[in-house]
């Protein structure tokens, strides 16, 4: 088992004719996803060639994908300006799980995308994010599968690379993961840290949690409380950030120090608060989760 | 990205905000040329992205035009918060009955744009926040239909119980809400916004932020920025996309990816050492790329050492590694490199830098560990 993908998974991939969007549709092809279709206007008709010999039919519009080839996931690799478009087409074309991988929509437009999405009852994950593999079954997305490894533990985080590195250091201790998910580092996101420990917490086949936040913004501490409140499996913690100074964005749009709101200090005490084991390093994460399972 | 007051106050005006009158001065000449022609009474203000302005003493009230000028050359080239002023507002003082409060901003937990009010104006308003919560009104707004008419009657009624003025916060709030829409903010703020003895709304001051992201559509919005009030560093990163921000140690970092350059920094930081930036090369491995991240870097005289943190997914560790040896050729650089590359493409990697002399590592905490060992050796 794992959350928001598994071998059921059939994606549509927007913008597949792009520098990216073929770079990545090659990635998950090889990695076992079940690309049935991809979409760019005024290309529909023609169709994708991957490296490895697959070829994968190009639509207008997501709505053919879904009508024809019954895409039910999609990934969106078109640029910032049209971005929010494409999720609001997919939303209304009936995909249930959309993952936004474009960096620098403006957060305006996210708004309204958000609660459009939520209206039409469709799981958004991102923007600004690297999407989710489940190990040895599919990714959507752009996280490097040959870090992951099957195994028992979910991994949720705000990040990109550091997701990377986090699960890179589980899989050289030996341990696998149900799946792998980055949530996203914008103001405004689809799916957040209680949404994906809500889905962790109802999978028979996470064990144990990782979550990666940052400074910004209260979703971890939320998260946090939720954690003590609901969650019967053992969660541990690392938050990044903890040198950055207050009032400066770091990268991420969402990454900043209101205040005294969202420092990583805070982050920190808050998750040890209500029983989430604190990685100082990422290194440590591996002896944390290791005597969480053992526990 | 920030805006000056005098900016702010331009969009508010645009979008039919009552703001009283004001023009900039670079010299304190024009300052008292400008306060002149106001009649004298006046207010001097420091023109910076930076709060606290007034305590720093970059506000300063005039009564005459000769004192305006005295005013102006002492605030020209004073430093608030690091920043050094080279522009002052002068805007006539306007008599003042009471000072409220109005911004929006986006509420993250809600992911809306959330209105909050308050008739405590002229504050600041976190600690209003933290003392008196009751004396702030915070009301989320549907983006999809905007503010509506009884929310913004809502809103006036929470800060006047005078029928004129309520009638006058009603529309403000509607011209805010279309200020912060039509310019992508993440915050438009009026603080104070003011009532005069004759009963007159006005904003007499203004803080903006506007969304990075939506630049590209609003250029007349971007063409706002202040290369001025920002470090050079900064520009030149921005430039080249990269995103960098100075520190104050001495350990230089460039990391892929910002949560993973936050990480790095803190590691720096666990193993006694001070990071000297954050600084994130992004996703792509343009060489060129690397060099200019180089080239910032080693232009910071307090930097002892410099750490690559390297987690090749869309970035090919071979990449990078090219860009390190064509900077290595470009540039002189000074202090020691260390380098930790994984995934992507490592093996190439390792096999360019090592044919290039430098050495490289894989793991995260031995490099960072060696990388605060120079530094403290240096």
């Amino acid at each position: 088992m794992s959350i928001f993908i598994d071998d059921s998974t059939r994606l549509v991939v927007q913008g597949i004719t792009g520098r990216d969007g073929s770079f990545h549709t090659n990635q998950m092809l090889e990695y076992g996803t079940q690309v049935v279709a991809g979409v760019t206007p005024g290309k529909g008709g023609q169709s994708f060639t991957a490296d490895n010999g697959t070829t994968v039919p190009i639509f207008n519009t997501v709505e053919e994908a879904v009508e024809k080839e019954g895409a039910n996931t999609s990934v969106i690799y078109v640029p910032p300006a049209f971005a929010s478009g494409a999720i609001m087409e997919a939303a209304d074309a009936g995909i249930a799980f959309i993952v936004a991988i474009t960096e620098g929509i403006p957060v305006m437009d996210m708004t309204r995308t958000y609660a459009f999405v939520k209206d039409r009852g469709a799981r958004l994950l991102g923007p600004n994010c690297p999407g989710a593999i489940t190990p040895g079954v599919a990714k959507v997305g752009i996280i490097p599968g040959q870090i992951t490894t099957p195994g028992p533990v979910g991994v949720v985080s705000r990040s990109g690379t550091l997701t990377y590195e986090a699960v890179n250091q589980l899989t050289e201790a030996g341990i696998g993961q149900s799946t792998c998910v980055g949530i996203g580092g914008d103001p405004i996101i689809g799916t957040n840290f209680i949404d994906t420990l809500r889905a962790f917490g109802e999978d028979p086949a996470t064990e144990a949690i990782v979550m990666i936040g940052e400074i910004g913004g209260t979703d971890e501490q939320e998260a946090a409380a939720w954690v003590q409140e609901h969650l019967e499996i053992p969660v541990v913690g690392f938050i990044a950030g903890q040198t950055a100074p207050p009032g400066r964005q770091m990268g991420h749009a969402g990454a900043i120090i209101s205040g005294s709101a969202g420092t990583a200090e805070e982050k920190m005490k808050v998750f040890e608060e209500h029983g989430i084991a604190v990685a100082k390093r990422p290194v440590d994460i591996r002896a944390l989760i290791q005597e969480a399972l053992a526990g | 990205m920030d805006i000056h007051e005098y900016q702010a106050k331009e969009l508010f005006r645009a979008a039919g905000v009552a703001v009283p009158p004001g023009e900039v001065a670079t010299t304190a000449e024009q300052a008292e040329e400008i306060a002149r022609r106001y009649g004298g009474s006046v207010v001097v203000k420091a023109q910076v992205h930076a709060g606290g302005r007034g305590k720093a003493g970059g506000v300063k009230l005039a009564s005459s035009a000769e004192e305006a000028r005295e005013h102006a050359s002492k605030i020209l080239g004073m430093t608030i918060k690091d920043l050094t002023v080279q522009k002052v507002l002068v805007t006539p003082i306007e008599d003042i009955a009471s000072e409220a409060y109005a911004s929006v901003l986006i509420d993250r937990e809600t992911q809306r744009p959330m209105f909050m009010v308050s008739p405590e104006g002229g504050v600041d308003i976190e600690e209003v926040a933290e003392n008196r919560p009751e004396a702030i009104r915070k009301l989320r707004i549907d983006p999809r239909y905007g503010l509506l008419p009884h929310q913004a009657y809502s809103l006036a009624t929470f800060l006047y119980d005078d029928p004129a003025q309520v009638k006058q916060a009603t529309k403000l709030m509607g011209q805010l809400y279309e200020a912060f829409t039509s310019n992508s903010c993440s915050l438009a703020e009026i603080n104070p916004l003011i009532v005069t003895p004759e009963g007159d709304l006005k904003a007499i001051d203004a803080k903006v932020s506007i969304d990075e992201s939506a630049l590209f559509r609003l250029p007349e919005v971007a063409a706002y920025r202040d290369l001025d009030a920002e470090p050079a560093a900064e520009t030149k990163a921005r430039e080249a996309g990269l995103s960098f921000v100075k520190l104050e140690g001495d350990v230089g970092c460039c990391v892929n990816g910002a949560g993973l350059a936050m990480a790095t920094m803190d590691l720096v930081k666990y193993y006694g050492g001070e990071p000297a930036n954050f600084l994130d090369i992004g996703g792509s491995s343009n060489p060129d790329k690397v060099v200019a991240a180089l080239e910032i870097i080693t232009a910071d005289p307090s930097v002892k050492s410099i750490l690559f943190n390297i987690f090749g997914g869309i970035t090919r560790c071979d990449d990078v590694a090219n860009g390190i040896v064509e900077a290595a050729r470009r540039i002189d650089i000074q202090p020691p490199i260390v380098i930790r590359l994984t995934g992507t493409n490592e093996t190439e990697a390792l096999e360019i830098l090592k044919e290039a002399g430098f050495s490289a590592y894989t793991s995260m905490d031995e490099v960072v560990e060696k990388a605060v060992e120079l530094a403290a050796q240096a």
